[in-house]
C-alpha cells in the first residue's frame, strides 16, 4: 500500500509538467492582454491626452528599470545553466542576484509612484476621498484632468501595479527555490522547478518590455 | 497485487496521513473522490438556485394590478442575480467537467489519475473558497447587477446588507467570480495535459471516447477564455473602489468595451457549459442503442470546431448596443456558422438511433430529452442571431427561454442523464428505475410547460428582469401556464435528487461492472473502481464504440471487465 501511495504522489512527468506550465503562462499573458487591449482602445480614442500624460513619466527612470529587469533575466538564465553544470554555489549566488535586481526594480518603481503621488496623481479609495484625502486630479470636479489623462494614469497605475505584484510573486518563489536548492531537493539532476521559475520570471520581464515603450517611449 | 490497491477507491486512500472520515475526502488527491465532492457541492447549489427560480416564477403569476408582491420590487434584481450567479458560476460552467470529467476522463483514457492530482485538489479548494465567498456575499447584501455585471450600473450600485452593515458586496461577489475562474483554469490545464500525456497504450487520439473529446475541447475554451473575463471583472472592482474610469463614461471610459471583454469570455462559456453534456449524450446513445455511434470522427471534430468558432461570435450579444452594421453582420454570419457543427452532432445522434436496439434507461430518456430541448434552444438561437428579429426579441423573456432551453434543457438534462448513466459505476449502488423515470417525466413535462410559454411571452413583448407586468389577458394566461410548469418541474427535480440520495443511503449494492453493456473502457473495470482505476494497465486494441468486437470480447471472456471474475 505504502509503495503504491508513493508511486502516485511521486508520479512525475517532466514533459507534461512543462506543457501544463506553458499553458499557465499563456493564461497570465492573456490576463495582461486584456489590459493591453483596453490601453489600445483608449489610446486610439484619446491620442492627444495620452501623449500629454506620457510626458509626465520619467523616461530615464523607466529605461534604468528596463536594464535592471533585463539583467535579472540574464542572471536567472545563468543560474539555471550553473545548476545544470553542477556548480550549485554559483547557481545560488546568481539566483540571489536575480532577487536583488527584482527588488531594486520595485524600489525604483516605488519612488516613481511616490513622485506621482506628490503631484496628486494617485489612486484613492472612495472612503479616502470622502475623508478629504482625495486625489482631485483623477476624480470628477473642477480640478480633474482631461478624461483621456485620467484613463492614462488609471491604466498606468493598474498595469504597473499588476506587473509589480507579479514581480513580488516571482521573487518570493525564487527565495523558496533558493531554500530548496540549499536543502538539496533541487539539484543538478532535478532542476525542473528552477527552470519553470525562470520561465515565469522571463514572462514578467517580457510584459515589462511591452509596458515600457507603451507608457514611456511613445509620448 | 497488493490487497489495499485492489480495493474500491471508497475504502483505500492516496493520502496516508488521512485515512478516515471527512479529511480522507477533503485532503484526497484521488480524482474520483474529488469528482464526488464536486457533485455534492454543485447539486446542493443547483437545488438552492432552483428554489430561487421557483419563487420568482411564483411572483410572475401575479400581474401588477393584483397587488400581490412575493418578492419586493427592490429585491427582485438581487434575486435573479443570485439565481444566475449560483447556476452559472457554481453549477453549470464548472459542472460536468468537474463532476463527471474528473471521475471519468482518467478512466476513459486508461490513466491512474489526472496529470496533476494535487493541482486538481487545489482547484476544488478554490471552488469551495469562491463559492463560500459568493454565498457570504449574499448575506452581506448580494448584487443586483445581473450576472453580467454591466457597467456603469455595476460601478455605481450600492446594495444594503440584511445584517445592516455597510459592505461593498458587489466587489465581493466579483472577486468570488475571479477566484472561481482560477479554479476552472487550473482544471482545464490539468485535463489538457492529462489527455496529451496519460493515454493508455494503444489509445490514439481517435480512439478516445467522445466524452473525453468534449472535455478536451471544453478545457481549451476554459484556458483560452477565462483569464480575460477574470481581469475584466477585477477592473470593475478596481473601478468601484478607486477613482479610475475604465468603463465609466463620466471619466472617459467606454461601457461597450466592457461588454466586448465580458462576452469574449462569456460566449465561449456557453460552449463550456454545453459541450461536456453533448459528450455525455454521445456516450449514452450508442450504449443504449447497442450500436457504434454514427460518424465518430465528425462528432469529435465538431466538438473542436464548436469550441473554435464559439470563440469568435461574442458580439451577437450586443447587436442593440449600436456597434457598426458591418461588425453586426459579420457576427450574425458567424453565429449561423456555429449551427453547422452543432447540427452535425444532432443528426449523428439520431442516425445512431436508427435500427439500434434501444433501451429506455433513465439516462437514455434524459439524452433523448436533451436532443429535443436542445434543438428548440438551438433553433430559437437562430432567431436571436438574425439582426432584424433580434431587435424585437432582445431583452425579452424569449431570450430567457432560449438560454434555459440550451442550458437547462440541454446542459443540465445531459449532466443529470450522465449521472444516472454512471451512478452505479461511481458508487457501486443502483437507484430505483421506476422513480428515476417518474422524475424524468415530471422534469421533461414541467420544463417545457415552464419555458415554452416564455418563448411566446417574449414574442408578445414581455421584458426580462421585470418583477411584474400589466394586466393583459395574453400575459396572464401564459404566465400562469409557465408558473404551473415550474411546479411540475420542481417536483421532478426533487424526485431526481431524492432518487439519488435514497440510492446512496439505501440503494441496492451492485458490483456489476457493466450494467448497460457499454463498449467503452471505463465500464471494463471494477465497480466501484479501485484506487488506481485498473488492476492491469489497459492496452487498447479497438475503437471505443466497436460493438461487434466488444460482444466478441465478452463471449471470449477477454474484456477487462470479464477478466475480474
Amino acid at each position: 500500500m505504502t509503495d503504491q501511495v508513493l508511486a502516485v504522489e511521486h508520479h512525475h512527468d517532466e514533459v507534461g509538467t512543462r506543457l501544463g506550465f506553458w499553458l499557465f503562462l499563456y493564461t497570465e499573458l492573456f490576463l495582461f492582454a486584456a489590459f493591453f487591449l483596453v490601453y489600445a482602445v483608449y489610446r486610439s480614442s484619446h491620442l492627444e491626452d495620452f501623449k500629454l500624460a506620457a510626458e509626465n513619466l520619467n523616461t530615464t527612470i523607466g529605461a534604468v528599470n528596463t536594464v535592471i529587469l533585463l539583467t535579472s533575466s540574464l542572471t536567472m538564465v545563468l543560474s539555471l545553466d550553473a545548476l545544470k553544470k553542477g556548480s550549485v554555489k554559483l547557481a545560488k549566488i546568481l539566483l540571489l542576484a536575480t532577487v536583488t535586481l527584482g527588488v531594486t526594480f520595485l524600489i525604483i518603481k516605488g519612488f516613481e509612484w511616490g513622485a506621482k503621488f506628490d503631484h496628486h496623481i494617485f489612486l484613492q479609495t472612495a472612503k479616502g476621498i470622502a475623508a478629504g484625502q482625495g486625489s482631485p486630479l483623477l476624480t470628477p470636479g473642477e480640478e480633474m484632468l482631461p478624461v483621456g489623462q485620467v484613463l492614462f494614469f488609471g491604466l498606468y497605475f493598474v498595469m504597473t501595479g499588476t506587473h509589480a505584484l507579479h514581480i513580488i510573486i516571482g521573487a518570493t518563489w525564487m527565495l523558496i527555490v533558493y531554500f530548496w536548492i540549499s536543502k538539496g531537493s533541487i539539484n543538478p539532476e532535478n532542476h525542473g522547478v528552477l527552470e519553470r521559475c525562470g520561465l515565469y520570471w522571463h514572462l514578467v520581464d517580457v510584459i515589462w518590455i511591452f509596458l515600457f515603450p507603451l507608457y514611456y517611449l511613445v509620448a | 497485487m497488493d490487497k489495499a490497491a485492489s480495493q474500491s477507491y471508497l475504502n483505500s486512500h492516496t493520502n496516508p496521513k488521512w485515512t478516515k472520515g471527512f479529511m480522507s475526502w477533503f485532503m484526497s488527491t484521488d480524482h474520483k473522490r474529488i469528482g464526488i465532492m464536486y457533485a455534492m457541492a454543485m447539486f446542493t447549489f443547483f437545488f438552492v438556485a432552483v428554489c430561487l427560480g421557483f419563487v420568482m416564477k411564483l411572483q410572475k403569476m401575479f400581474p401588477a394590478s393584483s397587488g400581490w408582491e412575493i418578492i419586493p420590487v427592490e429585491m427582485y434584481g438581487s434575486y435573479f442575480t443570485l439565481h444566475a450567479i449560483i447556476m452559472i458560476f457554481l453549477f453549470i460552467v464548472p459542472g460536468a467537467p468537474a463532476i463527471l470529467g474528473n471521475f471519468f476522463l482518467p478512466l476513459q483514457i486508461g490513466a491512474k489519475d489526472v496529470a496533476f492530482p494535487r493541482v486538481n485538489l487545489l482547484s476544488f479548494w478554490l471552488y469551495l473558497f469562491g463559492a463560500t465567498m459568493a454565498v457570504t456575499g449574499v448575506l452581506l447584501g448580494g448584487a443586483d447587477t445581473g450576472w453580467t455585471f454591466t457597467p456603469p450600473y455595476s460601478i455605481n450600485t450600492r446594495t444594503i446588507s440584511v445584517l445592516g452593515i455597510a459592505f461593498d458586496s458587489v466587489s465581493w461577489m466579483l472577486t468570488a467570480a475571479f477566484i472561481l475562474g482560477w479554479g476552472t483554469i487550473l482544471t482545464g490545464i490539468n485535463f489538457i495535459v492529462t489527455v496529451h500525456r496519460m493515454r493508455a497504450k494503444g489509445m490514439g487520439y481517435f480512439k478516445m471516447p467522445l466524452f473525453t473529446w468534449s472535455i478536451y475541447a471544453t478545457s481549451w475554451l476554459q484556458v483560452l477564455a477565462t483569464p480575460v473575463v477574470g481581469i475584466t471583472l477585477l477592473m470593475i472592482v478596481i473601478e468601484r473602489i478607486m477613482p479610475v474610469g475604465f468603463f465609466n463614461p463620466a471619466k472617459g471610459g467606454d461601457p461597450i468595451l466592457f461588454q466586448h471583454l465580458f462576452w469574449i469570455y462569456s460566449h465561449p462559456a456557453v460552449y463550456i457549459m454545453i459541450l461536456p453534456s453533448m459528450g455525455l449524450v454521445s456516450e449514452i446513445i450508442p450504449t443504449n442503442s447497442q450500436k457504434p455511434i454514427f460518424g465518430y470522427k465528425s462528432i469529435a471534430i465538431a466538438s473542436c470546431s464548436i469550441a473554435g468558432v464559439g470563440y469568435l461570435l461574442w458580439a451577437h450579444h450586443m447587436f442593440t448596443t449600436g456597434m457598426s452594421d458591418f461588425a453586426a453582420l459579420l457576427f450574425s454570419f458567424l453565429t449561423f456558422f456555429v449551427a453547422i457543427p452543432t447540427a452535425i452532432k444532432v443528426f449523428n445522434w439520431t442516425a445512431t438511433l436508427y435500427k439500434g436496439s434501444i433501451t429506455l434507461t433513465p439516462a437514455m430518456l434524459f439524452a433523448l430529452a436533451f436532443i429535443f430541448n436542445f434543438s428548440i434552444g438551438g433553433l430559437t438561437g437562430m432567431f436571436l442571431g438574425s439582426l432584424s428579429t433580434d431587435i424585437h426579441l432582445h431583452d425579452t423573456d424569449f431570450v430567457v427561454a432560449h438560454f434555459h432551453y440550451t442550458m437547462f434543457g440541454g446542459a443540465a438534462f445531459g449532466l443529470i442523464g450522465g449521472v444516472f448513466h454512471y451512478f452505479s459505476k461511481m458508487f457501486g449502488k443502483m437507484y430505483s428505475m421506476k422513480w428515476a423515470k417518474a422524475g424524468f417525466g415530471f422534469m421533461f413535462i414541467g420544463f417545457n410547460a415552464l419555458y415554452f410559454p416564455m418563448l411566446l411571452l417574449g414574442y408578445y413583448g414581455m421584458p426580462r428582469r421585470y418583477q411584474t407586468y400589466p394586466d393583459i389577458p395574453i400575459f396572464n394566461k401564459l404566465q400562469l401556464a409557465s408558473t404551473i410548469g415550474s411546479w411540475i418541474l420542481v417536483t421532478g427535480v426533487i424526485i431526481v435528487l431524492a432518487v439519488w440520495i435514497h440510492a446512496l443511503l439505501k440503494g441496492k449494492r451492485t458490483s456489476d461492472p457493466n450494467p448497460w453493456n457499454s463498449s467503452t473502457i471505463e465500464w471494463q473495470t471494477a465497480t466501484p473502481p479501485t484506487l488506481f482505476n485498473f488492476e492491469v494497465e489497459p492496452v487498447i486494441t479497438r475503437d471505443p464504440y466497436d460493438y461487434e468486437a466488444f460482444r466478441a470480447e465478452v463471449k471470449a471472456g477477454t474484456s477487462l471487465g470479464a477478466s475480474h471474475d
